[in-house]
């Protein structure tokens, strides 16, 4: 039988397209939204997605958090530590009990110095470890440390400038690197990066700068429930939303990241899993507190609440997103008891502008400075238009300043008082609100006014203040939820934001992928997955 | 010859160094901060001037220029702000990615661009001329961003036939099977330009060219269509190596939309990415390296044209 050429191409194809399914047993391929590989030193940069795929993957920290349910919201855990106390007597010291049986991925042993070292590296200007990149990068999140010491192998003290006891979920943060390795590398953080060396339950295999990073299972993992099942781990940077679908659609990856609602059918119908779930992640307006802003008057603060149809905008997404009803998820263990119900109530939004002396006559205008795109922002220019819809109802005329990311991110550093953001009342940034600090302290204490934190709109409240010292200073994991919790309640109280919605963190795959579970956080466990 | 080559080689160091002048000064009038977009974003002040302290971004700009003027003379184009990687060796690695992509469409492009105008000067004012006309104007007038798109649904989502993005893995070669198939949808986007624009410019020189005295007479004289094409080509040449040049300038240069929609690890997703860094070190060497491609590939154009033809050497 002779075949024409078309007929040639067509089965050449589908040998081709069999070559590569017969390559792909155990081989999990992700495609990223990052537009590179996030840096793979233990320091990541872009955001939670570099801790999610270049940090938790290679490296543990003393403390981990648990990724292990879909149904609750996700937990700290010991890490590389067995276990932490603080000292009764004086709270600020701290003891942390190490593991002995933790290595690096090349053959050096995990200690009390490599703890120490790596402390080193973000707080000690004078250690040759040191990194200002990644001490930007991570060391706000010790800042509270005064010293630290190894007492002994598998021992390390840690003193804290004052009482704090979020202490734990910050060193969730700081992910530990050899110290042998780096000195094999000539002491140069650029080329630890290329031959990075953690004590996670992957390695990496191999780097390609923008195009991929090959990550293998440490076999030697301490946790032996958390050995990676996979043959080889792949992440593949494709900021492009179309583009990931697209190679998800055409089995050039197994695993993507954010695919765009609308391509969500087109994915099912082609037999892909989609997931999703409630993270900690918050979409909102973070409101100015300076004296010129309309949003001093609680009651405008409430009113822009109360008008804004957060089931409308869930229907835009797709049904991809949980409306809010404050900062945090109800699910989360510091939501507490608010008496201010964030909703959709038209009339008592109206009635609230009225008695703030605003009408049909005397309306408010205003700016915002919102991204046309961004990590966590979701599909900010729809969504927005969407709100200022409703606002214009209750006689909230805001106006957009529409800036890229990276801007709006040195904008929102820059804090509300500065030159740049002159004229604008309130910044659309979405925030990960998955740690104590990261959910409520940064936008709410008043000595994190900038250049020292995020509280952007220079929110001040002795009372706040107060609650912040007194769940710093609460060391029981039960009692420190209780006063995280009335911190929220007074932020839902004093209606601090207008929260609109949580993302859900829509992913989608290959029905070829197995036993993957997607907890409610910013992070994941690949450990557990498989590709069959 | 020589002498004119040497000072067209001259000509090029002040455009050089002019452009590393516009691009330092553009670059740090732009808004954004390249300190504050790579910090942590709870970063306290005094560590975001520890940093800007350890790339150097806290000396009075016009020292700044100097230091990387001198730096840049001595090879050395710096460290990437954002990954801490020298500049030379991303740039050389997005370079060769380009190289690979533009070569593709150049051969592509230029071969139908040249075919297409060909025929169609040859036989203007016939229906082959009208076809040709429209399927240059549908090249140079597509959006690229569009026609990638459509390309990946339909060969590589629907049909299955070709990979939608990426090159192949680091272990195939650079010319094998594998990488021509990553290779076709990207260059086969990235050609329908340039056959526009090279159709447009040939069939216009071989028409205009046709009318001219000279090929009159060589018909009049009654030599055969071979032998007048010769004449043709001849003349046409100089002018058609020019807008090649350009255009192969354009492909060097990688192009940001199609290098993102494929994700094409090129400088143009280079670019793209350091933009949004506002990676100072990669966009400044990003920028120069391709000004000083388009300065070489102006001086090759020159001296092939001079060598083409000989009334541009006196010029």
């Amino acid at each position: 039988m002779k075949l024409g050429i078309p007929t040639k191409l067509v089965l050449a194809a589908a040998l081709m397209s069999a070559a590569t399914a017969v390559q792909a047993q155990g081989i999990l391929r992700i495609g990223m939204t990052a537009t590179d590989i996030p840096l793979t030193h233990g320091s990541p940069d872009n955001g939670f997605e570099g801790f999610r795929f270049s940090g938790y993957t290679m490296y543990d920290a003393l403390v981990n958090w648990d990724l292990s349910s879909a149904d609750k919201p996700s937990v700290i855990k010991p890490g590389l530590a067995l276990g932490w106390t603080a000292d009764p007597a004086d709270p600020t010291k701290w003891t942390f009990k190490l593991r002995g049986d933790a290595k690096f991925h090349d053959g050096s042993a995990f200690n009390a110095d490599a703890v120490v070292w790596n402390f080193d590296k973000l707080l000690n200007k004078d250690a040759p470890q040191f990194d200002a990149r990644q001490a930007s990068l991570v060391g706000f999140r010790i800042a509270s440390v005064a010293s630290y010491k190894a007492v002994d192998a598998e021992t390390v003290e840690i003193k804290t400038k004052a009482p704090d006891s979020f202490l734990p979920y910050q060193l969730s943060f700081i992910l530990l690197a050899s110290p042998a390795q780096f000195e094999k590398v000539g002491r140069d953080w650029s080329k630890f990066a290329a031959q990075p060396s953690g004590t996670g339950p992957f390695k990496l295999d191999k780097l390609v700068p923008h195009e991929r990073a090959v990550l293998i299972p440490n076999k030697d993992y301490w946790d032996k429930t958390r050995v990676a099942k996979l043959d080889r781990l792949e992440l593949i940077p494709m900021p492009e939303a179309n583009t990931r679908t697209a190679a998800l659609l055409s089995g050039q990856v197994d695993f993507i990241e954010a695919p765009p609602p609308d391509t969500i059918p087109r994915l099912k119908s082609s037999g892909m899993t989609i997931t999703a779930n409630p993270y900690p992640h918050i979409w909102s307006y973070h409101l100015s507190r300076l004296p010129d802003s309309p949003w001093n008057d609680i009651r405008v603060r409430k009113a822009a609440n109360l008008a804004v149809d957060r089931e409308g905008i869930k229907e835009l997404l797709g049904g991809y997103a949980v409306p809010a009803s404050g900062h945090l998820l109800p699910s989360s263990p510091w939501t507490g008891k608010s008496s201010f119900v964030v909703k959709y109530d038209l009339e008592a939004a109206k009635k609230l502008m009225a008695e703030a002396g605003y009408g049909p006559t005397k309306r408010i205008k205003t700016k915002i400075l919102i991204s046309a795109s961004g990590s966590g922002q979701m599909q900010p220019l729809p969504m927005n238009e969407f709100i200022q819809e409703n606002l214009k109802e209750i006689g909230i005329d805001i106006e957009f300043d529409v800036v890229d990311f990276t801007t709006l991110t040195n904008r929102w550093r820059a804090g509300a008082k500065a030159d740049q953001n002159v004229g604008i009342t309130g910044l659309n940034y979405s925030y990960a609100i998955v740690d104590p600090f990261n959910a409520l302290v940064r936008y709410v204490k008043s000595d994190l006014h900038a250049p020292n934190g995020v509280n952007w709109g220079f929110y001040s409240s002795p009372e706040m203040d107060a609650l912040v010292a007194k769940a710093q200073n609460t060391f029981d994991p039960a009692g420190q939820n209780e006063i995280l919790g009335q911190i929220h309640a007074k932020m839902v109280d004093e209606a601090l934001f207008l929260w609109v919605v949580h993302d859900v963190a829509p992913r989608a795959m290959t029905a070829k992928v197995k036993g993957f579970v997607q907890p409610q956080n910013w992070f994941l466990d690949l450990t557990t997955v498989s590709v069959q | 010859m020589l002498s004119y080559i040497v000072r067209r080689v001259l000509y090029a160091v002040p455009i050089a160094v002019g452009v590393t002048l516009l691009v330092f000064a553009l670059l740090h009038m732009a808004p954004g901060d390249p300190v504050n977009a790579v910090a942590g974003p709870d970063a306290p002040a005094d560590v975001v001037e520890a940093l800007r302290r350890a790339y150097g971004f806290d000396k009075p700009l016009p020292y700044q220029y100097l230091l990387y003027l001198g730096r840049v003379v001595g090879g050395d184009l710096g460290v990437s702000v954002a990954t801490g990687r020298a500049v030379a060796g991303e740039l050389a690695q997005a370079f060769a990615n380009t190289l690979v992509l533009a070569l593709g469409a150049a051969v592509v492009g230029f071969v139908a661009g040249i075919a297409l105008g060909g025929v169609a000067g040859w036989h203007k004012g016939t229906v082959v001329d009208h076809l040709a006309t429209v399927v240059s104007l549908i090249g140079v007038s597509v959006p690229h961003y569009w026609l990638g798109m459509v390309m990946v649904i339909l060969m590589a989502v629907e049909l299955n036939w070709l990979p939608a993005m990426g090159m192949a893995s680091g272990d195939a070669p650079l010319f094998g099977l594998e990488q021509v198939r990553h290779m076709l949808l990207p260059v086969l986007t990235m050609a329908v330009i340039p056959t526009g624009i090279v159709a447009r410019s040939v069939r216009a020189a071989v028409g205009e060219t046709l009318e001219r005295e000279f090929v009159q007479a060589l018909k009049a004289k009654g030599m055969r269509r071979g032998a007048v094409m010769r004449h043709v080509v001849r003349n046409v040449s100089p002018t058609i190596i020019a807008v090649l040049g350009l255009q192969f300038g354009y492909l060097l240069g990688g192009s940001i939309l199609i290098e993102t929609v494929f994700s094409w690890p090129g400088t143009g997703f280079l670019l793209n990415e350091a933009i949004f860094k506002r990676d100072l070190p990669v966009l400044q060497g990003i920028i120069l390296m391709l000004a000083l491609f388009f300065v070489l590939l102006n001086l090759v154009v020159d001296v092939a044209q001079a060598a083409l033809d000989p009334r541009m050497r006196r010029t």
